[in-house]
């Protein structure tokens, strides 16, 4: 029952993700953070299988970084980083044993100085989208952004849109998800809120 | 006694040097001529054709030049079929950047992995260097046009205009003195005209001994990379348009 959820505004996008590590009927820690930076200016948030999300997330964080490395500092553009993610889930699905990781990615493209934000699952679906979420959460917030999503917003909008939809996580959600992280890229990069 | 370090490439010389390479090399500087050319509307490549018989039953595609992916086109001096491997070798990589990545592969990118391979056969025992460099003509949004050599060493670089084949310091000679960083891509076609004019041994230039192809944006569609391998009428049309001919006739009077 972790909790991702994106939303792109027109000059960022924020990333919110659960505190909460759980295993069965137990909260293991309330600090867990579902992020990792890949480059400057892209973000993956992650849930699914416990072991295989984080083994996941850090092997796209190497490979990007390995490409930057390769290509004389030359990041590897949101676009291109979520079709990257997509390929590696879709050839982990027809593997004997695939990922069970869902991403949200959050990106900043500064060549053309767009805010993106790519959903996709671990079957290899991508999609590009103003707001998306994973797991539980999307089934309470996806309706209230619905609602009040507006195409330009700011990232402060954004954030007063995100807490409303908090809200109604914390009032509907079954367990405690211990609060969340919230982090947003712009163009200056990625920084973390709280 | 140098006969010890010629027939294995992947051995030094007392001297140092790998002579197999520098033999695969002088085999290109025989080669026919290629330039290449930037300009600020794109990149021109010109080949010279080394075979022409009445006899060869050509069916109009380039023999020298070759499209590698949607945004690069090369050109080929040295061995034609050690080129084709390499050539096909590009391609797969090319598509295969763009399967994963969905963005065109950005040109040094492209040349470095086919440089690699090139490399390879200078290090691993029993094996023959490639026999052939490329002129390599290119667009991406990262440097936009491009120019670059590589040769079978596995040396790649970037240049403004450059020649390869024979008689390359000739044209590169002339390329030095006729070329400014303003030139439009119609006036690097000429330029190009003019210095293979004056490399190649022939005394009539005709469309039957030369290649030709340009790389450059389209007009209409912004992003949009245009590559045009030139049909004999284009060619001839250009030889007429810059006058070449017209000069050397006046030279022999």
């Amino acid at each position: 029952m972790d909790i991702i959820l994106g939303i792109k505004v027109q000059d960022g996008t924020i990333i919110a993700t659960s505190k909460a590590a759980t295993r069965g009927i137990s909260v293991l820690k309330d600090s867990d953070d579902k992020t990792r930076v890949l480059n400057p200016h892209n973000l993956v948030a992650y849930t699914g299988e416990s072991g295989d999300t984080v083994q996941f997330a850090e092997y796209v964080q190497a490979n990007v970084q390995l490409y930057t490395m390769r290509e004389n500092d030359i990041e590897l553009s949101p676009k291109a980083t979520a079709s990257f993610v997509r390929n590696q889930l879709a050839t982990s699905i027809r593997s004997r044993k695939p990922y069970q990781v869902n991403v949200l990615i959050a990106g900043y493209d500064t060549k053309t100085d767009t805010p993106t934000l790519n959903w996709i699952d671990y079957l290899g679906t991508q999609v590009e989208l103003p707001y998306g979420a994973h797991g539980y959460a999307g089934f309470y917030a996806t309706s209230l952004l619905d609602k009040h999503y507006r195409k330009d917003m700011k990232v402060e909008q954004g954030l007063e849109l995100l807490q409303l939809c908090l809200k109604e996580l914390e009032t509907r959600m079954p367990i405690d998800f211990k609060g969340v992280y919230i982090k947003v890229v712009d163009k200056d990069g990625i920084k973390a809120l709280n | 006694m140098s006969r010890r370090y010629d027939s294995r490439t992947t051995i030094f010389s007392p001297e140092g040097r790998l002579y197999q390479v520098e033999y695969a090399q002088e085999a290109i500087s025989m080669a026919g001529t290629a330039i290449g050319i930037l300009s600020t509307e794109g990149v021109v490549l010109a080949c010279e054709k080394k075979v022409t018989s009445k006899l060869l039953d050509n069916d109009g595609s380039a023999e020298k030049l070759y499209v590698i992916s949607d945004n690069m086109i090369c050109a080929v001096a040295g061995m034609t079929a050690d080129a084709s491997i390499l050539v096909n070798n590009a391609r797969v990589n090319a598509q295969s950047y763009l399967k994963t990545y969905n963005e065109e592969i950005p040109c040094e990118i492209l040349i470095k992995r086919v440089c690699d391979v090139k490399q390879g056969y200078t290090q691993h025992g029993g094996l023959r260097p490639f026999g052939v460099s490329f002129l390599y003509a290119g667009y991406d949004d990262r440097y936009e046009f491009q120019l670059f050599t590589s040769n079978p060493s596995g040396n790649y670089s970037g240049w403004k205009a450059t020649s390869i084949g024979a008689n390359n310091s000739a044209a590169q000679t002339l390329l030095k003195k006729d070329y400014k960083d303003e030139l439009t891509l119609k006036e690097a076609c000429e330029l190009a005209i003019k210095v293979l004019s004056k490399t190649m041994d022939s005394s009539n230039l005709n469309s039957d001994k030369l290649e030709f192809a340009t790389l450059s944006l389209s007009k209409t569609t912004p992003g949009k990379v245009i590559h045009k391998i030139w049909g004999e009428s284009d060619i001839d049309a250009l030889i007429k348009e810059s006058g070449v001919l017209d000069e050397k006739s006046q030279d022999d009077d």
